[in-house]
């Protein structure tokens, strides 16, 4: 029995490694996470046959266990059903954060089992209990504080005074009480300060991220918590778990850096200096010219005349749900033969990628949808560019204004197009709090409203002309 | 028993597995990939299971109830998002691609 259940634990690693590599190109894909599921079924009901676990229909730990696996599962299908897409990297946040506090409550019931006098598997297992547990504590109550702050329900990022030093402290207590709790006979005191010092450090990291560096601590911790599992793997002496697990670690933490460089901001930076909150004033400069409003029909005929038209959205179109109006309004432009491109910032929106989602669920076709690299060289040919909620992504003081925090990160160069449109609410500052030099410029209008309310004024606008 | 030099051999290998894995993967799929490999590590579901199933006493058992709970919510929250998400490339009509 039991290596029939090693061998389906074998072959689910398998599948996972060949689902994930399914899932990096778009025709394969939606394969790949089917196999993966599949797979993950059939190893969860191969468990029930492991020799820990108890057929009896009496047994107390398998009813409770059938009620777990119904109450968690039915909690995360609702709501991963009902959650609009804009919404989703808060939900994949949730996710990953369940999955790392699974992986800490692990190490708990296995060091809870060494506090009340059960034998020990040894320092390297209970070395690695202790580091996944950290590890893992650290993804739950990050990406909790992380879903608080993009749900809303958090909104100032907040920053304690000498907030760096305290975390350090907390950092040197937990490897402190790591430390007690790995080596020797912990007692239940020692796991139970560990995992409180655990907890806290992961709300303490995260509190002072602001939402603009969101999208590379939910990668981050997604690493995280597979690297925690992969611990817990090697403690449970399960590979399924070490192999998944690692490589999830390792492309999260691939996935990571690529947003990072994307941002040009060391991934040491997100982590230790809070975005706008103090760079933001000191470099602030003074700025020549005013914003210029326009009226949506004024603009709606600077597009419809035009050859070339490159739409750039950001998160304002993500929150304003605009990206089906978007659609019809590229299609009724695309009708009068100008062309219509989307450009994407790697990082805009909350999630790498997320525009792009957003985009496809309206039903734009991706060969419309363009990289930075790709898309920059194209702004100088373009008649118009269209800015709907984007504002970071598209400030030149990235490229001209070495003191400002945003300085270096590559940009749209949305700035260069013969006019820019700017679809924005009001008139404050980004998320970040920096003044986009780009509202200011000559050839820039502003067009403020909420942003599917605007596009429908465009869309009315271009009809008016046929 | 995984312990030793092998199990150190595993984790390397795989570490570089899922480097390689992801390296090539368009921008376009990057959301969709980080929701489908938060999924994978749903699998904690399984250790989650087999604490559970071997827990003595009150606290354990509470314990691990919460985890096999949370890891369920990881697993099946983390793949119908990623379905949810990979969708939407589906119902794309493939029909121009070579032309434009």
């Amino acid at each position: 029995m039991s290596y029939l259940i090693d061998a389906v634990y074998f072959l689910t690693a398998a599948i996972f490694i060949i689902g994930l590599k399914q899932m990096s190109s778009p025709v394969t894909a939606h394969r790949g996470i089917v196999w993966a599921g599949i797979a993950m079924v059939i190893a969860s009901l191969a468990t029930f046959g492991a020799p820990q676990i108890s057929l009896e229909v009496t047994s107390i730990n398998l009813q409770l266990m059938l009620v777990a696996i119904a109450a968690g599962s039915t909690v995360a299908y609702i709501s991963a059903k009902r959650v609009a897409m804009t919404d989703m990297p808060q939900m994949i946040a949730m996710y990953n954060g369940m999955g790392g506090g699974a992986a800490a409550a692990i190490a708990a019931v296995e060091l809870v089992k060494l506090s009340s006098g059960a034998e020990s598997h040894g320092l390297t297992i209970q070395i690695l209990a202790v580091l996944g547990a950290v590890i893992g504590a650290v993804s739950f109550s990050g990406s909790a504080v992380a879903f608080a702050k993009l749900q809303g329900i958090m909104k100032k990022t907040l920053r304690l005074p000498m907030h760096q030093i305290i975390n350090i402290g907390l950092f040197i207590a937990v490897i402190v009480y790591g430390y007690l709790v790995a080596t020797g006979t912990p007692s239940f005191e020692h796991v139970l300060i560990f995992f409180v010092l655990a907890l806290v450090l992961g709300v303490m990291v995260t509190l002072p991220i602001g939402g603009a560096d969101m999208p590379v601590v939910i990668s981050l911790f997604n690493a995280l918590t597979g690297l925690a599992v992969a611990f817990e793997g090697f403690v449970l002496n399960n590979a399924a778990m070490i192999i998944a697990g690692t490589v999830v670690g390792s492309s999260g933490t691939l996935l990571t850096q690529l947003m990072a460089k994307a941002m040009n901001r060391p991934i040491s930076n997100v982590l230790f200096s809070s975005f706008g909150s103090d760079g933001g004033a000191a470099a602030e400069e003074e700025i020549e010219g005013s914003m210029k409003e326009i009226q949506a029909n004024d603009a709606a005929i600077m597009m419809a005349y035009g050859q070339k038209v490159i739409i750039v959205p950001g998160y304002g179109m993500a929150v304003a749900q605009a990206q089906h109006k978007l659609k019809e309004m590229g299609d009724l432009l695309e009708a009068r033969g100008v062309e219509v491109k989307y450009a994407i910032h790697p990082v805009a929106g909350r999630m790498p990628g997320h525009m792009n989602v957003l985009l496809a669920e309206a039903g734009v076709d991706y060969d419309n949808i363009l990289d930075l690299e790709e898309i920059n060289p194209e702004f100088p040919t373009a008649d118009v560019a269209l800015v709907i909620g984007a504002n970071d992504v598209v400030n030149p003081v990235a490229r001209s204004n070495p003191d400002s925090p945003i300085y270096g990160m590559p940009i749209l160069d949305a700035d260069k197009a013969q006019n820019v449109i700017v679809i924005k609410r009001g008139k404050g500052a980004g998320f970040s709090g920096i003044e986009n030099h780009l509202f200011y410029a000559d050839n820039t209008r502003m067009l403020y409203g909420d942003g599917q309310k605007a596009v429908a004024e465009l869309i009315a606008g271009i009809k008016a002309l046929s | 028993m995984i312990e030793g030099l092998p199990a150190l051999y595993i984790f390397m290998l795989s570490a570089f597995t899922g480097y390689e894995v992801i390296s090539r993967v368009p921008v376009i799929l990057h959301t969709p990939l980080m929701s489908g490999s938060n999924f994978i590590h749903g699998i904690v579901l399984v250790g989650a299971m087999i604490v559970m199933g071997s827990a003595e006493g009150a606290l354990e058992l509470t314990i691990g109830f919460i985890a096999v709970a949370m890891a369920a919510g990881n697993a099946v929250g983390g793949y119908v998002a990623t379905v949810r998400m990979l969708e939407m490339f589906q119902h794309k009509p493939k029909n121009e691609g070579a032309s434009s």
